[in-house]
């Protein structure tokens, strides 16, 4: 079985990010990594490798530095690694899934896909919908527990006010990871130095023939979101402080 | 004027206030509210009152749209083609979020997720990029504008509009790649974290799962939903279902409490643009004191207890 896995490269999310311009962020001092989500989709895809054989391979669009990213996701275990680059790290959703499927085709279509539920940096969650979409195949998002037996997927997921959805598909399909489908691994010395073997190979997005400057969405403006400037703190005893609390919320802010 | 459409969320056969703000964001152009499951007729005064010119009963010649998000956004992209909608708006919402995102793979349209405000005449909409710590502003190029709200992110404001209803049949089939087996039901009495007006939540503090009841009977008290850090999911106090930030549901409360949370930038990042935000911590230099609203320094157990009585 031959199992892809769609990985964004990433800022920390405990990285400060720096405005540059209207709609840039200087990405040279910060830390990248895997998007965490898809952590979970490279480690069910590694686990359903152990059990039944196959190959778990990496697919990355994004800038030449994204390189770093697919390492951490080889040493988790997967075989190797394509990085489709791109100039900007803010690619539409529709060209990402058009250069997810065309470097998918190119290498020989998989029989599962996994990608995160969502990005943590552009929080798009369209990207798994668009390439099945493209590929004509099923797509689940958030799922926390997975089965694939044979051709067939069962995926459970949340759907909203805690309840849960179990949902069978057919492969091939796409499949959107969230915690609670598996522990992802911490790769120990040795995974890491057998990543820096492994294969990466690299393409444009022009050799896919895929056209960067055809976006339909612009990013227009980056802008800190309003930090609050520190508590009005409500003093006194316990009747006091509540007392007090419940009149502001009330009279004040007209939140209660 | 510009005709955009509104797909309707409904409780217990009346309509979400979370979608009452979502039409808001409409105002100013011709709305046309999409239903799915309800009978129009019984919503039709409150989306009349926020602003719907017409309430359309949406449907499937091919099955039941609310049993598959396929086939309902094969239903909304016929709508979207026979009312000749400019934009389409829905709640970001569990099941909106999904639904919206088969709807623009579906048509090959842009959509932008989650938005807190928008501009649907000028196509553009502000949203969360990097986990919460900026909005980015983005403008969209195609002749349908797709997005969704986040709830409770746009203040409902009335708008009255005619009201009238009608039924659109879609001639559309399921395309059967999904077959639901199972629903499993959760607390279903509950508030749903996402959506709800006010949240609040415990942190590590709450020390066990027992405990949350003392925050449950306090939210029952002001009609909210209660919240987790991630600290108090990872102990087993709660379900991973109940955890706000980055790894858990981003929420946007018009009232936010925090009960002995500390203010991780990962927790912030699920929360931070609820509208007020309290903190109730014992450590008066606890981080959250600097990135709130208001604070009282206090046991959880001595606060809320009185909260609870005096609301
Ligand atoms: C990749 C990543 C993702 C993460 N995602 C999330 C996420 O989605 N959500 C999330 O919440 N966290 C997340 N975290 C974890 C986050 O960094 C914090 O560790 C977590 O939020 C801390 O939870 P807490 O505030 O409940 O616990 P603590 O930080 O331990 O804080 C407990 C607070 O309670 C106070 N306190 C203790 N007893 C009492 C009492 N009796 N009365 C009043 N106050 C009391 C203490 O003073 C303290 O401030 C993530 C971390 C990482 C690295």
């Amino acid at each position: 079985m031959k199992i892809c896995v769609c990985v964004k490269h990433v800022p920390d999310t405990a990285a400060t990010i720096k405005i540059e311009g209207d709609a840039g962020f200087k990405d040279s001092e910060i830390k990248f990594v895997v998007n965490p989500y898809d952590e979970y989709g490279i480690e069910e895809a590694v686990k359903l490798a152990e059990k039944n054989g196959g190959e778990v391979v990496i697919v990355t669009v994004g800038k030449p530095e994204a390189d770093a990213t697919i390492r951490s996701a080889l040493a988790m275990g997967a075989e190797r690694g394509i990085l489709v680059t791109t100039d900007s790290q803010f690619l539409d959703a529709t060209l990402t899934a058009k250069a997810l499927k065309a470097a998918m085709e190119k290498d020989g279509l998989p029989d599962l896909i996994f990608t995160g539920k969502g990005s943590v940096d552009s929080e798009t969650f369209q990207t798994q919908y668009r390439l099945a979409g493209y590929l004509g195949v099923p797509v689940v998002n958030e799922v926390s527990k997975l089965t694939v037996d044979g051709g067939n997927a069962v995926a459970e997921l949340e759907v909203g006010g805690g309840d849960k959805q179990v949902i069978e598909m057919k492969l091939p399909c796409v499949i959107g990871a969230t915690k609670g489908l598996n522990e992802p691994r911490y790769p120990k010395f040795p995974d890491i130095m057998k990543a820096k073997k492994k294969k990466i190979d690299q393409m444009s997005l022009a050799d896919l023939g895929i056209d960067a400057a055809a976006r339909a969405v612009t990013l227009e403006k980056l802008e800190p979101v309003p930090e609050r400037s520190g508590a009005k703190m409500i003093e006194g005893s316990v009747e006091e402080q509540v007392t007090e609390l419940i009149r502001v919320l009330k009279e004040d802010e007209k939140v209660l | 004027m510009a005709r955009t459409g509104i797909l309707i969320e409904t409780e217990n056969g009346t309509v979400k206030d979370t979608s009452l703000g979502v039409m808001t964001a409409a105002q100013g152009q011709e709305i046309i509210a999409l239903v799915t499951g309800a009978d129009p007729s019984a919503l039709k005064d409150k989306l009349a009152e926020y602003g719907a010119a017409k309430i359309v009963k949406l449907s499937a010649s091919g099955g039941d749209v609310t049993a598959s998000p396929d086939l309902l956004a094969e239903a909304l992209a016929a709508a979207v083609r026979e009312f000749d909608l400019t934009a389409l708006l829905g709640t970001a919402s569990a099941a909106g979020k999904d639904l919206f995102a088969r709807l623009a793979a579906a048509m090959d349209l842009p959509l932008v997720s989650d938005c807190v405000a928008l501009d649907v005449e000028a196509k553009t909409a502000k949203k969360s990029h990097f986990s919460g710590k900026t909005f980015a502003t983005l403008k969209v190029d195609a002749n349908v504008f797709l997005a969704t709200v986040r709830p409770n992110a746009i203040e409902a404001k009335p708008a009255p509009a005619a009201g009238e209803t009608a039924e659109f049949s879609a001639d559309v089939t399921d395309p059967g790649k999904l077959v639901i087996k199972e629903v499993k039901k959760g607390d279903s009495d509950k508030i749903d974290l996402t959506e709800a007006p006010i949240i609040i939540t415990g942190g590590r503090a709450i020390k066990a799962a027992e405990n949350y009841k003392m925050l449950e009977d306090c939210a029952a008290k002001m009609g909210a939903a209660v919240g987790a850090s991630r600290a108090a999911v990872d102990a087993g106090y709660a379900p991973h279902s109940m955890q706000v930030g980055q790894t858990g549901k981003t929420v946007s409360p018009r009232l936010y409490i925090a009960c002995g949370v500390s203010g991780a930038v990962q927790h912030f990042a699920g929360m931070k643009t609820s509208k007020v935000i309290v903190a109730i911590n014992e450590d008066k230099d606890a981080p959250i004191f600097a990135k709130c609203d208001y604070g009282i320094v206090g046991d959880i157990f001595e606060v809320v207890p009185v909260l609870t009585e005096k609301l």
